[in-house]
């Protein structure tokens, strides 16, 4: 199988300034990082805010040197085959506002696929069918300065598709859009992989659910590591030795405490005001744990409203290989 | 013929980059008052000091052609030389940089399209300036005029350029630096007097803003009143004009080269979070 991307140990440092008397020192984006992406996969890359996941990704896109290792895209060396590269990628960031407000979204997805040097017939059929496929077409000659953020996102979406790359990078592609319209990109996505089967799409999400859903592989990262790479199934399948449990407890609480107890391998909890409950998630070496979990909440005069055992999402295995939840991204190991 | 598939690529994103510029100028017409109309009332400040000096008349051509001027160097600094600082807020320059087209070709369309849009600044100040304070033209060759009006725009825009690759590592300075550049300008480069009154040597040094020379030139072409005005001769201000413009355009592509290369090291090319 080809490879359309490939990283050996690589490394990025940044010097930052921090502290009150703003001393430099170093943060290690990406620590070693080590993938394999085949030509016609379609990879993820999970991982919190600040695990390095757009780091590899602007290393990949030639917009940043490696400090270390290397990268390669499409077998091309991403510090030396600059412009060979470029000219079979294009990437997508979630959020961002690219464009002039004073153009149109046509014109827009025109003067970027000028960069690129798509012939203007051909370019105008793809956008048009780009913004069919997005339900945007009746927003084609509206300034983009007048676009809703979900619209833009969805502008810039098809600007990324408007170019045919062989390779694209979706970097948290449907971020900040309605449910809607991120089911509308995620079948897009599927849809043209399925008619496009040498491309290669890597994506990266802090959506375990998309992920599950499109992706092949994903690979996990945290600070700055990759800790896991397979296919979803394969992954969760790894932490099914151990038991899931959920914990219904009436009123609302902070369960952090919970960490220090050994055959707890990690946990997140969540509370609903209006429910006026905490839906407690545990992720624990084996079963035989859940009577000594029961009893501790007991002592705490807990009151327990359900326990059930759930089938493993790939939220649990990033639970379970970093210890904390994506959305409590400050907790710690036990 | 076919047109070489890179040389076609440059040429297309040239345009692409020229194009909203150019639809600016034409669908956004609030710069109508600020930038046709206060220049008028800046440069009539001038008007009224050197007729009430009793100064030969071609000074108030002088002024109406200066102040016109200033709408190209106000474009170099806000519309080029800090451009990038704008481009990396909106995530533009990363999508610029990352596309297979040499950056060069994106700042030839910067610079064509804030040409254009200000050539229709300029011309504003010009038609109304000379009609409201009386300016008479007795232009001596028109066909020079043009050349080294054709000539100070080529070195202006590759000295933007070049601005616009130095501040390519640049944050918010760049914003600072411009302001810093633009009224020291105006007076060195004599936009509203004879740049000749500077001196000789302070005037020399002034001609490396290639509008200096460019200015005087046509000046002297425009309104041949007092030959003893002019800091050089139409001609050699026009030689230097033509060694300046592959001076800059060489400079911007290397310093262009030198800072994409510093920019991936250090990680400015876009904003963290982009």
């Amino acid at each position: 199988m080809n490879k359309a991307i490939q990283t050996i140990d690589l490394v990025r440092e940044f010097k930052v300034k921090a502290g009150k008397n703003r001393e430099t020192r170093l943060l290690h984006a990406l620590d070693g990082v080590n993938l394999e992406v085949y030509s016609g996969e379609l990879f993820g890359l999970l991982g919190p805010n600040g695990a390095g996941k757009t780091t590899l990704i602007k290393i990949l896109v030639t917009l940043l040197y490696p400090t270390s290792g290397q990268a390669f895209v499409d077998g091309l060396d991403v510090t030396k085959d600059v412009l060979p590269i470029r000219q079979r990628i294009n990437m997508v960031s979630g959020g961002e506002y690219s464009g002039y407000g004073i153009l149109t979204v046509k014109e827009t997805l025109w003067m970027f696929s000028q960069f690129y040097g798509v012939p203007y017939i051909e370019a105008f059929k793809r956008i048009e069918e780009l913004l069919e496929v997005v339900g945007l077409k009746s927003e084609a000659n509206m300034r983009v300065s007048r676009l809703s953020t979900g619209m833009r996102q969805k502008m810039n979406f098809c600007r990324g598709f408007v170019t045919d790359p062989k390779i694209l990078f979706l970097d948290e592609p449907t971020l900040g859009l309605d449910v809607e319209a991120a089911r509308d990109i995620r079948a897009y996505i599927k849809t043209w992989m399925k008619e496009h089967p040498d491309r290669t799409i890597l994506l990266t999400t802090h959506y375990m659910a998309e992920a599950d859903e499109l992706c092949d592989r994903v690979a996990i990262i945290d600070h700055g590591k990759i800790l896991a790479c397979d296919t979803p199934q394969a992954l969760k399948k790894k932490i099914s030795g151990g038991a899931l449990l959920e914990v219904s407890l009436a009123g609302l609480y902070e369960l952090n405490w919970l960490k220090g107890n050994s055959g707890i391998k990690g946990l997140t909890f969540s509370s609903s005001i209006e429910k006026n409950r905490t839906t407690l998630k545990l992720v624990l070496e084996s079963e035989e744990v859940v009577p000594g979990v029961i009893k501790e909440l007991n002592q705490r005069e807990l009151s327990i409203l359900g326990i059930q055992s759930v089938e493993p999402t790939l939220e649990d295995v990033f639970l379970t290989l970093v210890g904390r939840g994506l959305s409590d991204e400050n907790s710690t190991l036990p | 013929m076919r047109i070489p598939p890179s040389l076609e690529l440059f040429l297309r994103a040239i345009v692409g980059r020229a194009y909203p510029r150019v639809v600016g100028a034409n669908r956004e017409l609030s710069w109508l008052i600020p930038e046709s109309v206060l220049p008028i009332l800046g440069l009539a400040a001038y008007v009224y000091v050197y007729r009430a000096m009793k100064a030969p008349p071609e000074f108030v051509g002088y002024v109406v052609l200066g102040g016109a001027m200033t709408a190209y160097w106000l474009n170099i600094l806000w519309s080029m030389a800090s451009q990038f600082y704008w481009e990396k807020e909106t995530a533009n320059l990363q999508l610029f940089i990352m596309a297979p087209v040499s950056p060069m070709a994106i700042l030839l369309g910067m610079g064509i399209g804030g040409l254009f849009s200000s050539t229709i600044r300029a011309g504003a100040v010009i038609l109304l300036g000379s009609l409201l304070f009386g300016v008479t033209y007795q232009v001596t060759s028109l066909g020079l005029v043009l050349l080294i009006f054709f000539l100070s725009m080529v070195a202006l825009y590759g000295m933007g350029m070049l601005l616009a690759s130095l501040f390519l590592l640049s944050g918010r300075e760049a914003w600072n630096l411009s302001n810093a550049l633009q009224e020291p300008v105006y007076l060195f480069s004599g936009f509203y007097f004879p740049v000749k009154s500077l001196g000789f040597w302070a005037a020399a040094a002034a001609s490396i803003i290639p509008l200096t020379l460019g200015l005087d030139a046509m000046r002297q072409l425009m309104f041949p009143g007092d030959p003893t005005m002019g800091f050089l001769s139409p001609w050699m201000e026009c030689g230097i004009l033509l060694l300046l413009c592959p001076v800059f355009l060489y400079l911007s592509r290397m310093a262009l080269k030198k800072m994409e290369h510093a920019a991936r090291i250090r990680g400015t090319l876009s904003l963290r979070w982009q």
